[in-house]
């Protein structure tokens, strides 16, 4: 490194003056300024581990936001993920104390306003599927067929598992709500297994939810309001047993007089 | 910005003595984003020590490091590939931080200055490391060094920059006069006052 000296200035009392200024520039930057330019600058994305009930996410971000989440255990098994997908690169870097807050508020599924996220590479059939999703209280689950509805596309049931099951964003755009008609649970991008861990965790009732697959009666209605909902709507859930009537459908719902649940909105069909 | 409009206007392009410098402002002419990464790993050490310097707090400095790589990283963006090639790095990247510097305090007022050796996250910062030091020794230069730092903190800001750029960053009068965009006169007349005013206060008992 350059260093002009200057033999004409001197500290004549303080000679050690001049030395111990020098030593001041000696220092160590925090290895956290490299990946931060590089993050500030937009020339890689960042990430960072977070743990779930799942196990060990990383979660990879942009000047604009959240870029994707995925399960993965090893920073290097993430960084060649991250490459093959977007093409670019990330670093590891601590995102901004907001971001930070926000991220793990909404992955303790604290009510809490959701991240900012960065979905240029998503297309906006995507990007309205992930935010259907995303209206899902947590604890409660909905079909593909409701998905496809609340986004004006009813007939896209397939196109709206396949959105689904390429979310850059799960567990923060949550597409683990979304399950069969049939009662099943169905894919999902980090596997079966985790959904039915998040599920769990979220206080869903899976095995009431596989077991109405089964028997035929996927919708639940209250013989005092008749009103039917989803069994896992909260208007559902707080019926007392004496007053739940199960349906078959919509529509046989229907003609026994009931009218579908404003909140959860039941779709007629599936 | 001001960091930017600063640096447009003063054009820190005289001839290197820097010839590290010289050879990435040439490379960086030619490929700005394969080569930028190589600029802040080559000077990271100086624009956060000198943050560091000017500020006394390792949270803030790593900020306004952060801050000048970016905004160098803008600007650079938009300058024509001449002008890049030609570009003395060092002292455009002290100026930049300065002006970052400058700028907070004047956002935020004046502030007691916080020795902080650990950071929110509650690591430990850099400080200056002495090679081969006993401990004890290494105590009390670090004392010494983070009592020195106190000091330098507490100068007036015109003072403290001169001072901080010229003895430990090292530059010649006339590269302190181009960072701080002053008549090399009164740079060298601002570092001797500051130097004055440190030994002063370095002088008085109860230090």
């Amino acid at each position: 490194m350059e260093r002009s000296r200057d033999q004409g200035e001197r500290f004549d009392d303080a000679k050690g003056l001049t030395v111990a200024l020098r030593e001041l520039g000696v220092v160590t930057p925090p290895p956290s300024l490299v990946p931060g330019v590089l993050v500030g600058t937009g020339l890689a994305d960042g990430y960072w581990p977070e743990e779930t009930a799942i196990g060990r996410v990383f979660v990879a971000y942009g000047a604009a936001g959240v870029v994707a989440v995925q399960h993965e255990e090893a920073a290097s098994a993430f960084d060649a993920w991250f490459r093959g997908r977007f093409g670019r690169r990330a670093v590891a870097a601590p995102p901004r104390a907001t971001l930070a807050r926000s991220v793990r508020a909404r992955l303790a599924g604290e009510r809490a306003a959701p991240p900012p996220f960065d979905l240029r590479a998503v297309r906006p059939f995507q990007r309205a599927v992930l935010e259907a999703a995303a209206t899902i209280p947590r604890g409660e689950v909905r079909p593909y067929a409701w998905i496809a509805r609340e986004i004006g596309r009813p007939g896209a049931v397939r196109a709206v598992g396949t959105a689904l099951a390429h979310n850059p964003v799960p567990l923060l755009m949550p597409c683990h709500r979304v399950v069969r008609a049939d009662g099943r649970l169905g894919e999902y991008v980090f596997g079966t297994g985790a959904k039915r861990a998040l599920l769990t965790a979220e206080g869903v009732d899976i095995a009431g939810i596989e077991q109405r697959g089964r028997t035929g009666q996927p919708l639940s209605g209250s013989d005092t309001t008749r009103i039917f909902c989803y069994p896992t709507c909260r208007h559902a859930r707080r019926t007392a047993p004496e007053h739940l009537v199960r349906f078959a459908s919509a529509p046989v719902a229907r003609a026994a007089g009931y009218r579908p649940c404003l909140v959860c909105r039941p779709v007629e069909a599936g | 910005m001001s960091a930017a409009t600063k640096v447009e206007r003063t054009r820190i392009t005289v001839a290197s003595s820097d010839a590290e410098g010289a050879e990435l402002a040439a490379r960086l002419a030619l490929d700005l984003d394969g080569v930028f990464e190589e600029v802040v790993v080559a000077y990271q050490s100086r624009i956060y020590g000198f943050a560091l310097r000017l500020l006394a707090n390792p949270a803030d400095a790593e900020e306004i490091a952060q801050d000048a790589f970016v905004r160098a990283y803008r600007a650079l963006q938009g300058y024509p590939v001449e002008r890049i090639a030609t570009l003395r790095l060092r002292p455009w990247l002290y100026q930049i931080a300065v002006n970052l510097a400058r700028n907070r305090h004047r956002h935020r007022g004046r502030r007691p200055s916080e020795l902080a050796l650990v950071d929110e996250n509650g690591r430990e910062r850099a400080f200056p490391a002495g090679e081969g030091d006993d401990p004890m020794a290494a105590l009390e230069r670090a004392e010494g060094a983070a009592a020195l730092a106190g000091t330098i903190a507490a100068l007036p800001a015109r003072y403290r920059a001169a001072v901080v750029l010229r003895h430990v960053e090292g530059l010649s009068y006339a590269e302190v006069a181009a960072v701080l965009d002053q008549p090399v006169g009164t740079a060298k007349a601002n570092v001797h006052r500051g130097v004055t005013l440190l030994r002063a206060a370095l002088a008085e008992p109860g230090r």
